[in-house]
């Protein structure tokens, strides 16, 4: 074993590795990229609670650790995959263990021409211009030091291009799993999705682990909506319950976009998820829905921001929180509608579950509006299952671990209801079952 | 006999509500419930159905031969007890037939019968659905979310037609129904009713017993069953009103 290391140091004195791992790539214009972040990486520090975005959310229990970059791929056995499939809708599946592609694992077998669904590696081997446009423009790495981690060592994650005009009907279903073996990993799948004017696109990012270990998830995703396109967004985290997750989104949506993500998150530790939307031009819908699960001492954090920088956008958000035992989730949803925005309509609401004395939950949505004709609310709310509805249904027979199920699946439905594949909407029922019902 | 409850005192915190009732119900028999407001009738019947808020501080209840107090309220509705509640509560997301369902079976389990599957119940909802003319559309909604006063009462005599009760106690289902809703709500009673159930009407009018004929009234004052008597004396009371109880009570 070798010593404990400051894991900036490490990550700094690791880079050099990381470039004589890459060969020949390390002269593809990405790998300047790489130059600039792994600077930036030296020049920021970890936030602690002190910094504002980070007040409830510690991330010294991640510090404890010396996570490997993992650079070489590893194999994993196709029965591995079966429990993480959705019932028949693997028409196009991406594999990634350990953050690498598994061409052998991945099967895309029902996309319209000329839409790519594959390895970040393969584009940006292949010079993509999609690269060259999109890339690293959205999810900035100046400010954000998980961000410079993720750009420094880029290397592989989930590649979608969907050109002008293409219809995608069946989801492209991303896996991304941890193998951890002996080894604390550090797996950076680090995606994007660039979807084309009047094109429509679900993809589903799936974070899981072959075997329940500590490792670490940075992961990073840069969405483009084209003008007029649909994107359908599902992330469904069930990592680890040992494990890290760290992960961004930032998303960029063109003229009468429709973007809606939906992000239920049941595993890791401790994970803190960052998504950011803007609205670059006039005319857009966006919808943020998400359900977090939380049980024993897991720690949940969302922050979320919505940029009407635009008029006539109108944005939905709605985050659900069932915390069971200690575990604490934190929920910041942040709108900004700009001074120009007028005819901005936002909506915006948190509500929570505490079902044990010792769950905590910190919620704060926040509107910030400098625009004068518009139409926004929000608000949030913490609370236990209702006593008189516990007892109606126990006055009905029903036991009271049965009434809890029930209740908590009420509580949870229209967050699942409005996932618009049924399939992945079964999966999530199925799981949420299981989970309270013993 | 069904129910036979001895002395029962009850508080709510610390406050007590019920101060010594006694009631005797046997199977194939009609009792109507009546008292002004606030004088504890929703407590007997919450306190029967077993809602931890109320503390029960003296007394005994029994219920077809086992002692209801150490009954679980869920164990309650197994053995054959059922309350409509004066105020049926709303549950976004659950939706009534999946209530019913899970109702059902657990009942059904816990009397070592089958479960009934997906068709077997649809069938039984259908016949039953006809005896309180309930909208189907009704039946895949969210529970009472949204109902009229009228369709929630309904609904709750609905729930007591499929689940088939031996002893049902009907809070206020009366209140706030017109006519029509009235007579439909005392029709579905009247032909649930058997030689084997009992019922237990809780009102503050005798409008609904003149569609719900009881064998027993009992006068619920501050607490305490302060007068009994046949189906005469709801009319009674509802010509002198209830001072005159009152009254009698405090010269007794
Ligand atoms: N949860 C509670 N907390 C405090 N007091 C309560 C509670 N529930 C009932 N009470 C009180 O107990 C008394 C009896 O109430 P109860 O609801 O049993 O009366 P009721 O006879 O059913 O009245 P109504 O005819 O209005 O339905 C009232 O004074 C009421 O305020
Ligand atoms: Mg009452």
């Amino acid at each position: 074993m070798s010593e404990f290391r400051n894991m900036k140091e490490l990550y700094i004195e690791e880079f050099k590795k990381f470039e004589s791992s890459l060969n020949g790539e390390s002269s593809a214009p990405v790998h300047k990229l790489r130059k600039e972040a792994i600077a930036n990486f030296s020049g920021l520090d970890f936030p602690d609670t002190k910094n504002e975005e980070w007040k409830y959310t510690s991330i010294a229990p991640l510090l404890k650790y010396n996570f490997k970059p993992s650079y070489e791929k590893k194999n994993i056995a196709k029965e591995n995959l079966e429990k993480f499939l959705f019932d028949r809708h693997e028409y196009n599946l991406l594999v990634f263990v350990n953050g690498h592609f598994d061409e052998k694992l991945s099967s895309v077998k029902n996309l319209p021409g000329g839409v790519i669904a594959g390895s970040l590696t393969t584009a940006i081997r292949e010079n993509s211009p999609v690269i060259k446009e999109h890339f690293g423009k959205y999810a900035d790495h100046k400010n954000q030091i998980f961000t410079a981690l993720s750009t420094a060592y880029v290397k592989d994650g989930a590649f979608v291009y969907v050109p002008d005009g293409k219809i995608a009907e069946d989801p492209i279903h991303i896996l991304f799993l941890t193998d951890t073996g002996s080894e604390q990993i550090l797996s950076q799948p680090r995606n994007l999705f660039v979807v084309g004017k009047n094109s429509v696109v679900t993809i589903i990012e799936h974070y899981s682990a072959v075997t329940p270990g500590i490792y670490f998830t940075n992961a990073v995703t840069e969405i483009f909506a084209g003008e007029n396109s649909a994107v359908d967004h599902i992330k469904l985290q069930e990592e680890s319950k040992k494990a890290f997750h760290i992960a961004r989104m930032e998303v960029d949506q063109e003229r009468a976009s429709n973007f809606s993500s939906h992000a239920i998150s049941l595993g890791a530790e401790l994970s803190r998820n960052d998504y950011n939307t803007r609205f670059n031009n006039e005319g857009g819908e966006c919808t943020l829905n998400g359900l977090f699960l939380l049980e024993g001492s897991q720690h949940f954090d969302v922050h979320t921001l919505i940029d009407h920088a635009k008029p006539h956008c109108s944005s939905h958000e709605h985050y659900k929180g069932i915390l069971d035992d200690k575990s604490r989730g934190v929920f910041n949803g942040k709108v900004i509608v700009r001074k120009d925005a007028q005819k901005t309509n936002a909506f915006q609401e948190n509500n929570n579950i505490i079902l044990s004395d010792e769950a905590l939950v910190n919620t704060k949505p926040q509107l910030e509006i400098f625009a004068d004709d518009v139409k926004c609310s929000h608000g949030a709310t913490i609370g236990q299952l209702d006593k008189d509805s516990m007892f109606y249904l126990k006055s009905r027979g029903i036991s009271e671990e049965a009434a809890r199920t029930i209740l908590i699946h009420a509580f949870a439905s229209d967050v699942i209801l409005s996932i618009k594949v049924k399939a992945v909407k079964d999966y999530i029922e199925e799981i949420l079952s299981k989970r309270f019902n013993n | 006999m069904l129910l036979e409850i001895k002395n029962l005192h009850a508080n709510i915190e610390g406050r007590e509500i019920l101060k010594g009732i006694d009631l005797k119900v046997n199977s194939g028999e009609v009792h109507a419930i009546m008292g002004p407001n606030g004088s504890g009738k929703s407590t007997l019947a919450q306190v029967l159905a077993g809602r931890e808020e109320y503390k029960v501080t003296q007394g005994e209840v029994f219920y077809n031969g086992k002692n209801l107090l150490e009954l679980a309220p869920e164990d309650r509705a197994r053995e054959g007890l059922f309350l409509a509640f004066q105020y049926p509560v709303e549950i976004p997301g659950v939706s009534n037939t999946n209530l019913l369902k899970t109702a059902l079976n657990e009942i059904r389990k816990y009397n070592g019968l089958e479960e009934l599957d997906a068709m077997e119940f649809l069938a039984l909802i259908k016949q039953k659905m006809k005896l309180v003319d309930l909208d189907q559309s009704l039946l895949s909604r969210s529970v009472n979310e949204g109902f009229s006063g009228g369709e929630k009462k309904r609904n709750e005599i609905f729930q007591m037609a499929v689940l088939e009760p031996k002893l049902s106690i009907l809070d206020e289902t009366d209140s706030g129904l017109d006519i029509d809703a009235l007579r439909i709500v005392a029709n579905g009673v009247n032909k649930l009713k058997s030689k084997d159930n009992a019922t237990i009407v809780v009102t503050h009018y005798q409008r609904l017993l003149n569609y719900i004929i009881p064998d027993f009234v009992h006068v619920l004052y501050n607490g305490k069953i302060v007068k009994s008597g046949g189906k005469k004396l709801a009319l009674e009371l509802e010509e002198k009103g209830y001072d005159w109880v009152k009254e009698e009570k405090e010269y007794a």
